[in-house]
């Protein structure tokens, strides 16, 4: 069952939650709504659902091409986990999830000894059928949440909605559930969407990203694609640690301070101000000056802690530079807060400011009023020697 | 005396205890004042109504008690009672669910209105029915017209005791829904139950101490309202007296063991709503269990 959402808008007041957002989710697919609080996720989730109705004038939600914006939330035949579980308090486990078939219409209720089966087959699933006699109250978030899943999947949904699932948990907990989830997926198969705010959740466990920023999305793709492909300084800062030079782009290069590269894409003689954005483990710490695209800085902290390891620098201008290294590089070049040593990028992302925005917009380069974020030019140098 | 103890290593954990109690006199001085103050105002009225209730004899107490109007005094008490609680219950729970559950202009007024009872005095409340309903009111000239009586007759008592005691009920309720939230309810919906079975089946089970407790409040009220109902009554022996109504006029007439008698029903009255809602706050805390202790890293 595919999930479609054509022009969705969603005002609450004067704020913007949703700003003509277009979502296509494939059948069986496990698509990841990400993006910080505030940016619209959960909305579109709850818009999905039925447990919102989008502005008027928005287009339709469509469950494998039927629209389905008119029928009631009871009727979608959706799963929705809550962040909270909400599970209902005065049941037991197996009341919670014999509640979606016990509420049936007389004509398509299971009987007693089916709806039993039923329950005790998803609780063995969430692998929780010893606690079917408990209260929520005595259980901890983790088996809370497998029982809220085990409730929205029996009623057999054609899609799969989950807020925020992980959200109130604690992190071990929260990776061994994610990977479950993962699992769980493979094996049942219903489409799913589930927002998040962490991206390495989304990165881990989806098989489609959808980057949301602002009431808008910014980037659809693979883990992989958002990751080394984003298409936006947002994009690009939100996916993970990045160091941010202010530089500039002209004459088909791209310039910071005395370094540049080549930039075929800007060939005009006007400079034009840009970020230059670097990932940590794109940067790499000499212990002498090589070539003219390395700059000083003075180690500040080393952390060794991890598979890598990760170095802490300031430029002599003040400037944080944040970069993971090797841990063998790192004992070569016996690494101490204090050291002088020469930092170049092995691969940088050029984002050139827009033509008509002022400075403060470059932050947010998503944030204008044409929908699709993206700078005006935007490029990736690889490998530059 | 902590500072008497600073320093000295072998008296730590006295000067820990120390540090944290006030003197035993101050102790003993407040809780003495604590009581004092609840034997002096609370307990020995209470004892009082008993003991001139029965001060003429378990003979009198009783046949003050069968005597016609105190009979019809109870019987009009408790239909009144018996009409206000249920119609309040119902309209706290449609006003607490409107209030948490959906958000539309003029709710703050809403919730103000719904306090008003307590803010206006009951005679004040009385008068509003008088002047709405009474002979010279703006409906009176109509409903004599129709030949309906409500002022000074049943129906005003009723109207009256409705007003006073509407608040209770919603008031229990508004904040135990505020901070359930609706997410249990939208779960149900979202599992495909109606708007009628999630009432029923979630809703309700989460709310019904507070629901009881707020229901136990009003009743208590509904029986002993003097002010508003006094002002509609018309104070019309065997017809209009409810039970408060009653104690004063026995009392007006000086026949004190009558009126402590009489008295003493609204008294028990008080002592089983006590009664009854420490039942339910017992109960209701019970309903909850505890948070049972998991094996560590249990996910």
């Amino acid at each position: 069952m595919s999930i479609e959402a054509r022009d969705v808008s969603k005002h609450f007041g004067a704020f913007t939650a949703l700003d003509h957002v277009n979502l296509h989710v494939p059948t069986g697919e496990l698509v990841a709504l990400l993006g910080p609080s505030g940016s619209g996720k959960t909305t579109l989730l709850r818009i999905i659902a039925g447990l919102e109705s989008p502005d008027p004038g928005s287009g339709p939600i469509l469950f494998h091409d039927e629209d389905v914006a008119d029928r009631r939330v009871g009727e979608r035949r959706v799963g929705f986990v809550f962040q909270h579980y909400a599970l209902f308090r005065h049941m037991t486990v197996f009341e919670n999830v014999a509640f979606g078939l016990r509420v049936r219409p007389r004509a398509d209720r299971p009987s007693r000894s089916e709806i039993s089966e039923r329950v005790h087959a998803l609780l063995k699933l969430v692998q929780l059928d010893w606690l079917a006699d408990r209260y929520p109250s005595q259980l901890s978030g983790g088996q809370r949440q497998r029982v809220a899943l085990a409730r929205a999947l029996a009623v057999e949904p054609k899609v799969l909605l989950l807020d925020e699932p992980f959200g109130a948990l604690d992190a071990r907990v929260r990776q061994e559930l994610r990977r479950w989830l993962r699992r769980l997926h493979d094996e049942i198969h219903v489409t799913s969407v589930f927002v998040t705010h962490d991206q390495e959740e989304a990165l881990e466990v989806a098989d489609r990203v959808v980057v949301m920023n602002e009431g808008k999305i910014i980037q659809v793709g693979s883990p992989a694609e958002v990751f080394h492909d984003p298409a936006s300084e947002f994009v690009m800062q939100f996916l993970g640690r990045v160091n941010v030079f202010s530089g500039r782009v002209e004459h088909g290069k791209a310039v910071f301070d005395s370094l540049e590269w080549d930039y075929p894409e800007h060939v005009e003689r006007r400079a034009r101000p840009a970020k230059l954005m670097v990932r940590p483990h794109n940067l790499v710490i000499h212990a002498k000056p090589s070539g003219k695209s390395c700059f000083p800085a003075r180690v500040t902290h080393v952390n060794a802690a991890g598979p890598t390891v990760k170095v802490e620098l300031v430029r002599e201008s003040g400037e944080p530079v944040f970069v993971e290294v090797t841990r063998g590089r790192y004992a070569a070049l016996d690494l101490h807060a204090g050291n002088v040593v020469y930092v170049s990028p092995r691969e940088l992302r050029v984002f050139v400011e827009k033509e008509d925005d002022s400075s403060i917009e470059f932050n947010r380069p998503d944030a204008r009023d044409n929908g699709e974020a993206r700078p005006a030019r935007e490029g990736s140098i690889r490998d530059w020697k | 005396m902590s500072t008497l103890a600073a320093g000295l290593p072998a008296r730590t954990t006295r000067q820990v205890r120390l540090a944290t109690r006030e003197p035993i006199l101050l102790r003993a001085g407040v809780a003495i004042v604590a009581i004092g103050f609840l034997m002096l105002f609370l307990i020995v009225p209470l004892v009082a109504i008993f003991v001139e209730a029965l001060s003429s004899g378990l003979g009198v107490y009783l046949a003050a008690l069968r005597e016609p109007d105190a009979r019809s005094a109870i019987r009009l008490t408790l239909l009144t009672a018996a009409i206000a609680v249920p119609l309040n219950m119902v309209f706290g729970v449609a006003a607490a669910w409107a209030v948490t559950r959906f958000d539309f202009r003029g709710k703050g007024i809403l919730i103000t209105l719904i306090d008003m009872p307590f803010a206006v005095s009951p005679v004040i409340s009385g008068l509003i029915y008088v002047l709405l309903f009474g002979l010279h009111g703006w409906l009176g000239p109509w409903l004599k017209a129709q030949d309906i009586q409500i002022i000074f007759a049943v129906p005003g008592i009723v109207l009256a005791t409705i007003f006073v005691t509407f608040p209770f009920v919603a008031r229990e309720l508004i904040p135990l829904m505020q901070s359930q939230g609706a997410e249990e309810e939208e779960s149900a919906l979202v599992l495909g139950a109606s708007g009628w079975q999630t009432f029923l089946r979630v809703t309700l089970p989460n709310i019904k101490w507070a629901l009881l407790y707020g229901v136990i409040l009003c009743n208590a009220r509904a029986m002993g309202e003097f002010g508003a109902v006094s002002v509609v009554s018309g104070h019309i022996r065997g017809l209009t007296n409810t039970v408060p109504l009653h104690v004063e006029i026995l009392y007006n007439e000086y026949n004190f063991a009558a009126a402590f008698a009489v008295a003493s029903i609204l008294t028990l009255l008080a002592l089983l709503t006590l009664v009854a809602r420490s039942l339910v706050e017992w109960k209701s805390r019970r309903a909850v269990p505890k948070h049972a202790t998991l094996p560590e890293g249990e996910p």
